[in-house]
């Protein structure tokens, strides 16, 4: 049994082993082998190249433990924020309610995305919904426009819808995300963009593991009015007195770039949220993926040492019985 | 292997229980998304449509025959929910065109809030806040929603800095130049002036 297991052994190094030749060709420090000589030419086979994989995936699986920790500490910080913002934009909805299917001329796609990599797929998913609601606005006399707010959106977009695109926001997070930050983002996008839906593209933080895309719908004054006329599903504006002003138009101007900037404020929070839960949950799976890794490449470090061990000793074993004859 | 598996195990529980929706968020029934889902389905059959906020949000009761006996008030800021559906007497809101008291059973209004104080009355207690900006809705079933950008209750105010502020945005006043420095000075101003008859009167 114990021949049968050596000759298993002898079969499972055959692709290990070149072939050698008499004229000892010294292997280039360039190109490791498998093989390398000990003292009177005896032959070891190599673990330095599986033990350097060992090295590497162990160093990848402290980085992204590190990463999750990182990514968990900052949930927790951005949560707390996001939940009570979310009480920000029901009143909107509520006034107003939301009309995504509102059919208009200028349509404005906002894309809200991280900066960062390595969270997944959630930036693939806003990118996929932006583009979404472009084909599905698309039309004679319609245009669609992109704002873009982080990173990752702007590579993914910018390869294909290049001209559509207005305004490029990034490096959102620099600072700590407040509402005075947003609005003036706000204040920019209004000022520098015509539009008759705003149509923002978030994810919406849902729990740890989920993180459901969103579309936020704002629309301008005279669509909410053209609406509201036709009997549409939005609510009557005109059963609300306007206090104030010198025009009612006026206070509803103002009420939208409100809207707006309180519904930004919350799907970048959202966003935020989103993005470390899914980062968290990729750098997770990475390290188990590593472990396992690991676990596979110390068999195969054990198997390799293992065989070595048994050349040597057949070498050595069938070399002293040749000598006894 | 078995590591593995009893690993599997005791995960899936836990993310059965994480992926459980907070309580913040209660979803409704949705109702105008129908026309935008058969919009998306048909241009882009592959993906699921996103969401839309009505989904996020419990619906409101309808407008009641006869008049409620309470206000109910929804006080919200970018950073918190002061007051959400709280039942309350009445609510003296700082609107452009004066303080404008709400009792339940007010007429639907818009109203743009200036800075000033806003005060809550329920029963006997009287909750005050210095509201900066903001605007208010009252619907027709007697529920109040308040946005005001920032709100802080009075005892936080120092007198002596707001007269600093007050002093410094008059001076600013006088000596700017252009139109945009003019408009943040009085801006400075009118805050600053109600600041100090909130905290004097």
């Amino acid at each position: 049994m114990a021949m049968a297991a050596l000759r298993r052994e002898g079969r499972r190094l055959a692709p290990l082993i070149s072939p050698r030749t008499i004229t000892a060709v010294r292997s280039s420090p360039l190109y490791p082998t498998l093989e390398d000589e000990g003292p009177l030419g005896v032959r070891h086979i190599s673990t330095q190249v599986v033990r350097n994989r060992m090295k590497s995936v162990k160093n990848i699986q402290k980085i992204t433990k590190a990463m999750k920790m990182v990514a968990a500490s900052k949930l927790r910080a951005i949560q707390t924020k996001t939940e009570n913002s979310r009480g920000l934009w029901q009143p909107f909805t509520a006034l107003l309610g939301d009309l995504p299917s509102a059919d208009v001329k200028k349509n404005v796609v906002v894309t809200i995305s991280s900066d960062k990599g390595l969270c997944g797929g959630i930036n693939s998913t806003s990118v996929k919904i932006s583009k979404g609601l472009h084909k599905l606005n698309s039309g004679p006399e319609k245009e669609t426009k992109y704002v873009i707010l982080g990173e990752k959106a702007k590579a993914q977009l910018v390869r294909d819808s290049k001209k559509d695109i207005e305004l490029i926001i990034t490096e959102l997070q620099k600072n700590p995300l407040n509402y005075t930050q947003v609005s003036v983002l706000a204040d920019e996008i209004l000022k520098n963009v015509e539009y008759d839906a705003l149509r923002i593209v978030f994810n919406k933080f849902q729990s740890v593991v989920s993180f459901v895309p969103t579309v936020s719908t704002v629309l301008s004054t005279e669509i909410v009015e053209r609406e509201a006329e036709s009997g549409g599903k939005l609510v009557d504006l005109d059963s609300y007195e306007v206090e104030g002003g010198e025009t009612k138009g006026e206070i509803l101007q103002n009420l939208a770039e409100f809207q707006f900037s309180c519904t930004m404020f919350n799907a970048v929070l959202e966003n935020a949220c989103s993005e470390q839960g899914a980062r968290m949950s990729a750098m997770d799976s990475s390290s188990r993926n590593a472990g396992d890794m690991l676990d596979r490449l110390t068999l195969t470090y054990n198997r390799t040492r293992q065989a070595s061990i048994t050349t040597e000793l057949i070498e050595i074993i069938s070399g002293a019985s040749a000598l006894e004859g | 292997m078995l590591r593995r598996a009893s690993m599997l195990l005791a995960c899936r529980p836990i993310l059965a229980a994480r992926a459980r929706p907070f309580s913040t968020d209660l979803p409704a029934a949705p109702s105008a998304d129908a026309t935008f889902t058969e919009a998306w389905t048909k241009v882009i059959p592959n993906m699921d449509p996103p969401k839309t906020p009505l989904s996020f949000m419990q619906p409101r009761p309808p407008t009641p025959s006869s008049i409620p006996s309470k206000l109910t008030v929804n006080f919200v800021l970018p950073y918190a929910s002061e007051l959400a559906t709280k039942e309350v007497d009445m609510v003296i809101v700082p609107a452009t065109t004066g303080q404008m008291g709400v009792l339940p059973g007010h007429v639907a209004t818009i109203a743009e809030l200036k800075p000033g104080v806003l005060s809550v009355h329920e029963g006997s207690e009287m909750t005050k806040y210095f509201v900066s900006s903001g605007f208010v809705f009252i619907h027709a079933n007697s529920f109040a929603d308040i946005i005001a950008v920032e709100a802080v209750p009075l005892d936080r105010l120092d007198v002596n800095l707001v007269q600093k502020g007050l002093a410094e945005f008059t001076s600013k006043l006088s000596s700017a130049t252009t139109d945009l420095e003019k408009a943040e000075a009085q801006i400075g101003i009118d805050v600053h002036s109600a600041l100090n008859s909130a905290l004097t009167g």
